[in-house]
């Protein structure tokens, strides 16, 4: 597992893969109902063992080095805190190792989205968590920032 | 003109600003607060109220500042999103702003775990980054996160924290620009100990073509004793002491040891002070503000320099007078 964790490009490149899949049934896919659980469940089985998913329902892996940013115990999705220790374990949790250290480094081997860890990220929709993110991201609800952020 | 903060204007002059934190107290009376700002409002330009710094529970940066700005100092308002969402976070900013404050430092906010309450819930709703361009929603468009309109906007100066000595250490430079992205015209970093870390990271916002945009207020802090450096660097996150600076310490009689962390502090702020990008100093003496002044003044911080117009943080030319 760990060895596919470590590949950043190949992980970007399904990533874009599942979009370009889904996007052209965002019109017709829907959440409530039995596709949305067959999507959850699908979720859980693929992005939960190999990304720790915690289900935000907003993913934006490929922002931040194909690593969850919602595995960091402050869910930080910016970048890292000021707390990451000299040995670049966890503030909060010592015996992990800061998310945004792993994240910096893989952004640096991808290809196509290396440089959208730069990006401001939206403060998240916590009505989505649990949802599934694929859906979310055909429909373009995932992509939806509260109305005064956009300038 | 008399719209802008006073460290504003300090720093928009290209003058050397010089801020300071103050440890709001365990107390409800507004004496204590008033005690505290005494020692350090003549010798700096503005007061740092911390929010609930390290997890403790104090009085809130909220009653502080708005104690400040009745007694004419002007606060640095320090905002974390530890302990409240997005709705509590943007009431709280308007109400300060109603009090006369004008700073406002976003932070994300240590753990729960590192204070003196760990079962309490963390809400980080926002993050610092998200907050800054809240903060700077409310003043810029006049509106809050769900797009409502505000009768009257807030006049913010708005910070955010660094802590270039932490890893991933080539990305800090990229989160400050970020940050300043986001809304940042000013920054205080963390505790500095490590003059060739912040030459690193200072090179790294200068090639981001920082410099121009965004204040960087380096912080600095004395040390009481070598026993105490090794308590900071082991027990409040993110402070992070080279063991060479607790050898120093160590190396002087312990009852000599207060004023060699006084003399250190000094040497930083005189080391660090022509550096690019530098233009002031967040001087962090907790327990030990009355140790601020004497810091201040053998750096040859008093008087301050007046040199004028060398910073813009909008890009906009400033008119004279």
């Amino acid at each position: 597992m760990s060895w596919i964790q470590d590949r950043p490009r190949l992980l970007e490149a399904a990533y874009r893969g599942t979009q370009a899949l889904l996007r052209p049934f965002g019109r017709r896919l829907r959440r409530g109902g039995w596709v949305e659980r067959v999507f959850v469940a699908g979720e859980k089985l693929t992005k939960g063992p190999l990304f720790d998913c915690r289900m935000c329902g907003q993913c934006i892996l490929h922002s931040t080095g194909m690593t969850c940013p919602m595995t960091c115990p402050k869910t930080m999705r910016n970048g890292p805190c000021g707390g990451v220790r000299l040995d670049g374990r966890c503030e909060v949790k010592p015996d992990m190792d800061c998310v945004w250290l792993t994240a910096w480094e893989r952004s640096k081997r991808m290809s196509a989205f290396g440089q959208e860890i730069r990006r401001v990220q939206p403060p998240l929709d916590r009505r989505l968590e649990g949802t599934s993110a694929w859906i979310n991201d055909a429909t373009g609800e995932g992509a939806r920032v509260p109305a005064g952020w956009s300038e | 003109m008399t719209d802008r903060s006073r460290l504003e204007r300090v720093l928009r002059a290209g003058r050397f600003a010089v801020t300071a934190e103050l440890n709001p107290p365990d107390s409800a009376d507004p004496q204590a607060v008033y005690d505290r700002a005494l020692v350090l409002a003549s010798v700096c330009d503005a007061i740092n109220a911390t929010d609930a710094s390290g997890a403790n529970v104090h009085m809130s940066s909220v009653g502080v500042c708005a104690l400040l700005t009745r007694a004419g100092y002007e606060p640095v308002l320090q905002v974390s999103c530890r302990d409240r969402n997005r709705i509590a976070i943007q009431g709280d900013l308007l109400g300060a702003a109603a009090m006369g404050v004008r700073n406002v430092l976003c932070l994300t906010g240590d753990g729960v775990q590192a204070g003196d309450q760990p079962e309490a819930k963390p809400v980080f709703d926002l993050d610092s980054t998200t907050l800054l361009r809240t903060a700077r929603l409310l003043r810029d468009q006049g509106r809050f996160l769900s797009g409502r309109r505000l009768e009257q906007r807030p006049r913010f100066f708005l910070g955010a924290a660094a802590n270039p000595f932490a890893p991933p250490y080539d990305f800090r430079a990229v989160q400050l620009a970020k940050k300043v992205e986001a809304g940042a015209q000013f920054v205080q970093t963390q505790y500095c100990f490590d003059i060739p870390r912040l030459k690193q990271f200072l090179s790294q916002t200068g090639d981001l073509g920082l410099h121009g945009r965004v204040c960087i207020l380096v912080g600095v802090g004395p040390l009481r004793s070598a026993k105490a450096a090794e308590w900071m660097r082991t027990h409040v996150p993110g402070v992070h002491i080279p063991d060479e600076v607790i050898r120093r310490l160590a190396a002087v009689p312990s009852d000599r040891q207060r004023d060699a962390g006084r003399d250190l502090c000094v040497e930083i702020i005189q080391q660090v002070r022509d550096l690019p990008g530098v233009c002031g100093v967040h001087v962090m003496a907790y327990r030990q503000e009355e140790l601020v002044a004497e810091i201040i003044e053998a750096a040859g911080l008093l008087p301050r320099s007046t040199q004028a117009g060398m910073f813009n943080p909008d890009g906009t030319e400033e008119k004279a007078n």
